[in-house]
């Protein structure tokens, strides 16, 4: 069958779920070339189970502010039309706090005086490692920087057109989790079977469909906490894609630095089955953004 | 002139003074000529992930104070606050009152830097 090129995003809202494990372990199981982009940028963790040799390594800088004083009259523009603070004027030439700056350029641009240029600010590194048939693309911030979506962005900007990739997203539901999954065809919400699971995971749901992606549920560690997680995903018209038992081999094989498809291979069927499922579906139409009216193959995304 | 002291609770000079300045809950802004003084709410702070006290330290110029009491104060609030003119005073007095007092006898005096790194607590 010939099919498009498909970036599926492996999200969750609690951390510690299994995004990390599903998404190397759907990479693995493909066994042909693929992408696998690590966006949790603050603490990378995919590199570890692959012992791939790094290729390339490239800083990643934001333009931050940079005032020229002999141009500036202390009019306060750019200080009123930041949100974050990052530049501050009290009829003085600015206060400039470069680490909270989120380099989107509004300060020099409202700058009736044109006093305001941009210096580079380095917040991290995009490293590209190669293992095997998966290409690893990771972001890596820096100690001290707090910036996580411009470096999300410079990850998802690595990713050769018309490739097909797996997207290892950070946990939560905040700025850098939007980055990472906005423009995806498809996203995979990992969670568990426990009322904490259950919790992120509405708060997950609610962000995928706000940005109008289709989506389905992966529920890890079946046979722990209760059956709450299935029930609101058939309440909630939720496709559920694929179920991992809770196996203490798994936990072993993953302390190990070991992936499940290769530890223990009689549970490879489940990762190929997730597969046909999301990367190797039928391809869907693309919804438009906030509409609404995402549909999974099966069921899924009703409100 | 004006003076501002950071509060956790209460609207007048028995008010707790805040240990923090950019999460405090509020300031009272006391005029030092007049003895009129009138309560910033600081709250919309708390939470605040990150810039709490670049925020609290443009609310406090916005308020005309010329002085600053408070437990503590970090360095990008210290910054804000000395390029706007203001004098940052740390005390552990408990009240507003009790500050009060120590700044009218000459007690305290002007800090020359941050005394805690930011998110210190």
């Amino acid at each position: 069958m010939k099919r498009g090129r498909m970036i599926l995003a492996v999200a969750s809202g609690k951390g510690g779920t299994g995004k990390t494990t599903v998404s190397l372990n759907l990479a693995r199981a493909l066994r042909e070339a693929v992408y696998l982009l690590d966006c949790d940028v603050e603490e990378p963790n995919a590199h570890l189970f692959l012992n791939g040799s790094t290729i390339k390594e490239e800083r990643v800088a934001i333009p931050v502010p940079q005032v020229d004083e002999s141009l500036c009259d202390g009019c306060g523009e750019c200080g009123r039309f930041c949100e974050y603070h990052a530049i501050v004027s009290f009829g003085t030439v600015p206060l400039i706090f470069p680490e909270m700056c989120h380099g989107c350029g509004g300060c020099a641009r409202v700058c009736p005086r044109g006093a305001i240029g941009e210096v580079a600010r380095s917040i991290g590194v995009v490293e590209t490692l190669q293992a095997g048939s998966i290409t690893l693309i990771q972001g890596r911030l820096d100690v001290g920087a707090a910036m996580a979506p411009p470096l999300v962005r410079a990850v998802r900007a690595r990713l050769p057109q018309g490739v097909s990739a797996i997207l290892d997203a950070p946990p939560g539901t905040s700025c850098p989790v939007v980055a990472a999954v906005s423009g995806a065809d498809l996203v995979v919400l990992v969670t568990e079977p426990t009322p904490f699971g259950l919790h992120d995971l509405v708060l997950a749901v609610d962000t995928v469909r706000e940005l109008g992606i289709p989506f389905g549920v992966v529920v890890n560690r079946v046979g722990i906490g209760d059956d709450r997680v299935h029930a609101y995903c058939r309440d909630q018209g939720i496709p559920v894609l694929l179920e991992i038992p809770d196996d203490r081999r798994i936990a072993e094989a993953y302390s190990r630095g070991e992936l499940i498809v290769d530890a223990l291979p009689e549970y490879a069927g489940l990762f190929t089955s997730l597969i046909d499922k999301t990367l190797r579906a039928p391809v869907h139409e693309k919804p438009a953004r906030g509409a609404g009216g995402a549909r999974m193959p099966q069921a899924g995304n009703a409100p | 002139m004006k003076i501002a002291f950071t509060t956790s609770s209460g609207s007048d000079l028995n008010a707790p003074l805040s240990s923090r300045f950019g999460r405090a809950p509020g300031f009272l802004v006391y005029d030092l000529e007049s003895g009129i003084f009138e309560m910033v709410d600081n709250r919309q702070n708390l939470e605040a992930a990150q810039g709490a006290g670049v925020q609290a330290a443009e609310a406090v110029v916005r308020s005309g104070a010329k002085a600053l009491v408070t437990g503590h104060c970090g360095p990008k609030a210290f910054r804000v606050l000395r390029a706007a003119g203001v004098e940052i005073y740390n005390t552990d007095a408990p009240t507003v009152a009790a500050a009060l007092e120590l700044y009218r006898a000459g007690k305290l005096t002007p800090a020359a830097g941050a005394d805690v790194e930011g998110h210190w607590a």
